[in-house]
């Protein structure tokens, strides 16, 4: 559903700035939007001046050090630090993109900092990824096969087989991409988005998988897939370098192949 | 449901909301008939670009005549039902991208739709007079 205009309850003002430690040399701004729900006030930004020298290199390290030293009201989600849970997916200077990959040094000028776009905001940069979970168990990503396994071992795949999932089975589930398009923005209720396509297109080209069809049935619909309109804002900011533009293109290409 | 989903005044689990009304299992010729019509245009529309630039300057007759003239009169038939039948399509997408509410989705397709039937008769009889009566 498009919405152009934030509800009155929702725009951000201008919040609170906390100061660099005098005789700090290397300092950055870290502008950072801040929501509580329990506060009953509207979102705001609050500004935090830190000291590069004693950080670390990533826009993670520097979230840590804000919670640690500065602000421990700061609420964000992350866990591994090495680009591989993605959890500490977040808009900065303007991209979707994972804290704990995206340098420093790469932003010029302040960094800004604000939730996944056009998602609910549970608190700062927490936003309820619940609809995306539930679009997920939608496509049923797991094997589904009526033949059962061999006994004496595991089913087999072919090297070029296998090779077809390159480029799928590194998905981490960030959703970067799908809070990205503007797509899935406006229709996210009802269309896929691409990371949930993706993970589609990963079981319906696994070799092992006998559901394809059924798969298939599952996406053969306008707003589900078809909403795609090959924007290609969701391979722009993969933090992983992945392309579900392509993998939804293939599942379209597969739609029109059994049709003909 | 859409409505509901969007204005968060529904207590329905987030799994329900999402399979709704189930898959439409449709979507696919509308899709693949945009490609096709956009890969018919593109040699159509050249042609007609091409055409209109050479008749720059010709008379009124020399103009009828050039419509007139068989292979022309049934390429610009071609080119008039391909553009509306894209044209229409394309502007469904829109009014699915964009309309919020089921009446004024329903009502936008129909209107698009309508409005380019209508101008494709209109086109198509202005070039059939000429061709039919020379």
């Amino acid at each position: 559903m498009a919405t152009f205009t934030l509800p009155k309850n929702s725009t951000i003002q201008p919040g609170k700035t906390h100061k660099a430690e005098p005789g700090a040399k290397n300092v950055k701004s870290f502008r950072i939007y801040r929501f509580d729900p329990d506060s009953g006030e509207n979102p705001r930004t609050d500004t935090y001046e830190i000291d590069l020298d004693t950080c670390g290199p990533m826009v993670l390290d520097a979230l840590i050090k804000i919670k640690n030293e500065v602000d421990s009201t700061l609420t964000f989600r992350r866990s591994c630090r090495e680009g591989i849970c993605g959890s500490c997916s977040m808009n900065i200077d303007g991209l979707n993109t994972l804290a704990c990959l995206k340098p420093i040094e790469d932003v010029t000028g302040d960094v800004k900092i604000s939730p996944l776009p056009h998602m609910p905001v549970v608190k700062d940069l927490v936003p309820d990824l619940s609809q995306l979970y539930a679009q997920l168990r939608s496509i049923e990503p797991w094997l589904k096969s009526d033949t059962p396994p061999p006994p004496d071992g595991e089913r087999r795949q072919s090297k070029e087989e296998r090779a077809k999932l390159d480029g799928l089975w590194e998905c981490i589930l960030c959703f970067c991409c799908s809070t990205a398009c503007p797509s899935y923005w406006w229709n996210g209720d009802r269309y896929l988005g691409p990371a949930v396509l993706l993970q589609a297109y990963r079981w319906i080209a696994d070799s092992r998988d006998e559901a394809t069809g059924e798969r298939l049935d599952n996406l053969q619909d306008p707003f589900r897939l078809y909403r795609c309109h090959t924007i290609m804002n969701c391979a722009r900011t993969c933090p992983k370098g992945l392309n579900p533009a392509a993998a939804i293109g293939k599942i379209k290409q597969m739609m029109v192949e059994r049709e003909t | 449901m859409a409505t509901e989903t969007a204005r968060n005044t529904t207590l329905r689990s987030p799994l329900g909301r999402v399979r709704g009304f189930g898959s439409a299992k449709g979507g696919t010729h509308h899709w693949w008939m945009q490609r096709v019509t956009s890969a018919a245009l593109l040699p159509l529309t050249i042609w007609f670009a091409l055409s209109a630039a050479s008749l720059a300057g010709a008379s009124y007759e020399e103009t009828r005549a050039w419509i007139a003239h068989p292979f022309n009169a049934v390429l610009l038939l071609a080119s008039i039902g391909l553009s509306f039948h894209h044209t229409a399509a394309g502007m469904q997408v829109i009014v699915e991208d964009y309309a919020n509410e089921e009446w004024a989705k329903v009502a936008g397709i129909y209107a698009a739709r309508a409005i380019c039937w209508l101008l494709a008769i209109a086109s198509a009889l202005a070039v059939l007079r000429i061709a039919v009566q020379g």
